[in-house]
């Protein structure tokens, strides 16, 4: 200690003292982030190079016979390169793809691949450059989303086809829009983005990743809302069950009219 | 409670030679006749009132009526506990409440029918009783008295003589009868121009519908695109909004064809008016694979790629399209108002 007390003030003292604590503080930012990419970067990649061959794998099973060999598409189905894993992960993720049968629409049924299958096909596909990645979880999280700004947006743009609640509407020649009643928040982020079926795009510039999720926000509100009546048509309130009552009512007094002013068939007191 | 079948037989209900009557037809013509009483002779001999029937059926049905009766007493003390019970005037205890008041009072109301119509069908004596209309027309004397006391009475109030208050009154229930005639002015205003153009103007900058953002060619530039556009200035005038809503669709290069006006578009983007021509729905649903525009009222379907023309539904004109360009900025503005009315067709229209 004597030796930092004798030279504590030599004119030097201050600039050793200030390297040193660069140093110091390099270190501790080398061990905390430097080491971490090294050490992750690898089995990163290696992770995906994983599975994007799995995916290549199960394309060529379940894909390649319509999309063709490369993903370039044939007579039968369009190409997929440059339609992003969101849009994979959107077909195959609700039961559109692979594809039943050829029709107006492809229709939603069980998914055929399990969620870790989806996710690789979606990063292979995704892997042969362009279009929307699959959104993460803090992008379809509704927490803090302006649900009016939601519902302003949706009236404009969603409402026409998938009618004021989502309940889904009818298009032309066979066509649909489903309803948006069991969707999940990343399945309506990633039709928005890719635009399904006859749906129109809603890019990330024109309708920014907040504003998507003031979107999904105002669908999801609307499912915790109130709706009174059994078949509901849309949400348009108890009209079902009014028009039930009001035809069952109508033939009830018709009937009570028709049993007061029957005439009796029985000959009680005098019969001529 | 069927009709009774005690005896086994359906006797005609009415005499021999009489026509079978069917329910809502005219009855026969002597009996029409209001104006002079029919012949003495064609009325049936009065009857006296048979006995009421004292058998075992009508004692049962005696029973049933006094049930009937009984329980519409107690749906009636219903009603009075539910008003008390359910007096809580919130949103949604007026739903319980409703359902309770209607639902004892109308079972209230058709016990007491029930009962009362059971009592005359099964306990009381079954008998037909015809009883004649009196004439319409009242007796010579009558109309004569009223002639009389008509003509003391317009005497008496110097109708005829006082000019002053005859024409007066006259004058007076004029402006009444005009009233109506007046009121139908609420049917208005007229239009006038204001159907004929919009509040687009050269340089207005296209901004999206709740965003309010303006935007240019770069940001929307995935084809199938498609988004909600206002005025900029007039996204919350729901009076402009009515006429100058519009959408605009970006399209893959060369998908455009004529009629659509090629040198008012901007990189494959087209902008149409989102007012159906038909009656004025926002005609918004479009397929990107189609290119369908659909109105989701009537069905009108327009084709986006070739200047909106109608493909199908009651619209009889394409849906106007917009003059778009960019500006300095480089973002999508208006190259001037509609160059025709947008919606629907109007008597002026020209």
């Amino acid at each position: 200690m004597s030796w930092i007390t004798a030279r504590r003030r030599h004119p030097a003292a201050g600039y050793v003292i200030l390297v040193l604590g660069l140093l110091l503080v390099g270190a501790i930012y080398a061990s905390v982030t430097g080491g971490g990419t090294s050490a992750s970067a690898a089995p990163q990649a290696t992770v995906a190079m994983h599975e994007i061959t799995t995916g290549r794998q199960i394309f060529l099973q379940d894909c390649q016979t319509c999309h063709g060999f490369y993903a370039q598409g044939t007579n039968e189905a369009p190409g997929l390169i440059g339609v992003g894993s969101a849009a994979v992960n959107f077909q195959v993720g609700t039961g559109r793809m692979p594809l039943a049968e050829q029709g107006p629409e492809a229709v939603q049924k069980p998914p055929r691949l399990t969620p870790k299958q989806t996710g690789e096909v979606a990063t292979y596909i995704g892997s042969l450059g362009g279009g929307p990645a699959v959104p993460t979880d803090a992008q379809v999280s509704t927490s803090g989303a302006n649900v009016g700004l939601g519902q302003q947006l949706f009236m404009a743009n969603c409402m026409a086809c998938h009618n004021f609640v989502g309940a889904g509407g009818a298009l032309t020649y066979g066509k649909f829009a489903p309803a948006l009643t069991q969707t999940t928040n990343r399945q309506i982020y990633e039709a928005m983005q890719t635009g399904p079926e006859a749906m129109p795009v809603f890019n990330d510039t024109t309708i920014t990743p907040s504003e998507k999720r003031d979107i999904i926000a105002y669908v999801t509100k609307t499912r915790t809302e109130p709706n009174p009546g059994g078949f509901s048509l849309g949400r348009v309130g108890t009209v079902t069950e009014g028009l039930v009552a009001f035809l069952g009512l109508l033939l009830f007094m018709v009937l009570m009219a028709m049993w007061i002013t029957g005439k009796k068939k029985g000959n009680h007191g005098a019969e001529s | 409670m069927t009709d009774s079948n005690v005896h086994g037989q359906h006797p005609e209900p009415e005499g021999p030679g009489a026509p079978h009557r069917v329910i809502g037809t005219p009855s026969p013509a002597e009996s029409r006749s209001m104006l002079a009483p029919a012949p003495e002779e064609e009325h049936p001999p009065a009857r006296e009132l048979p006995p009421a029937p004292d058998d075992e059926h009508a004692n049962n049905a005696a029973k049933l009526v006094a049930a009937c009766f009984i329980l519409a007493m107690l749906a009636g003390l219903g009603f009075i506990a539910c008003y008390f019970i359910f007096n809580d005037h919130s949103l949604s205890a007026v739903t319980r409440d409703n359902l309770a008041l209607g639902t004892t009072m109308a079972l209230a109301f058709l016990l007491l029918g029930a009962g009362a119509t059971i009592w005359v069908r099964h306990v009381m004596p079954k008998v037909e009783i015809a009883e004649d209309r009196h004439p319409l027309r009242s007796s010579d004397e009558a109309r004569a008295e009223f002639a009389e006391t008509f003509k003391e009475g317009a005497d008496a109030s110097g109708f005829v003589k006082r000019p002053l208050i005859r024409r007066s009154l006259i004058a007076a229930t004029v402006p009444v009868a005009l009233a109506p005639i007046v009121l139908l002015r609420d049917l208005g205003p007229l239009p006038y121009k204001s159907l004929d153009s919009t509040v687009w103007r050269k340089g207005m900058r296209l901004i999206v519908y709740g965003t309010n953002r303006p935007i240019t060619p770069a940001e929307f530039n995935t084809p199938g695109s498609m988004i909600t556009i206002a005025p900029e200035g007039f996204q919350n005038d729901f009076d402009a909004m009515a006429k100058a809503a519009v959408i605009i669709i970006k399209m893959a290069p060369g998908q455009l064809q004529p009629p659509t006006r090629m040198n008012w578009t901007v990189n494959d983007i087209v902008a149409y008016s989102k007012i159906c021509t038909h009656v004025g729905c926002p005609a918004a649903l479009y397929e990107q694979t189609t290119h369908h525009i659909l109105c989701p009222c009537h069905q009108s379907t327009f084709d986006a790629t070739r200047g909106a023309k109608v493909l199908f539904g009651p619209a009889t004109r394409p849906l106007p399209q917009l003059p778009i360009t960019t500006n300095a900025q480089g973002y999508l503005v208006a190259q001037s108002d509609f160059r025709e009315p947008v919606g629907p067709s109007f008597w002026e229209r020209s």
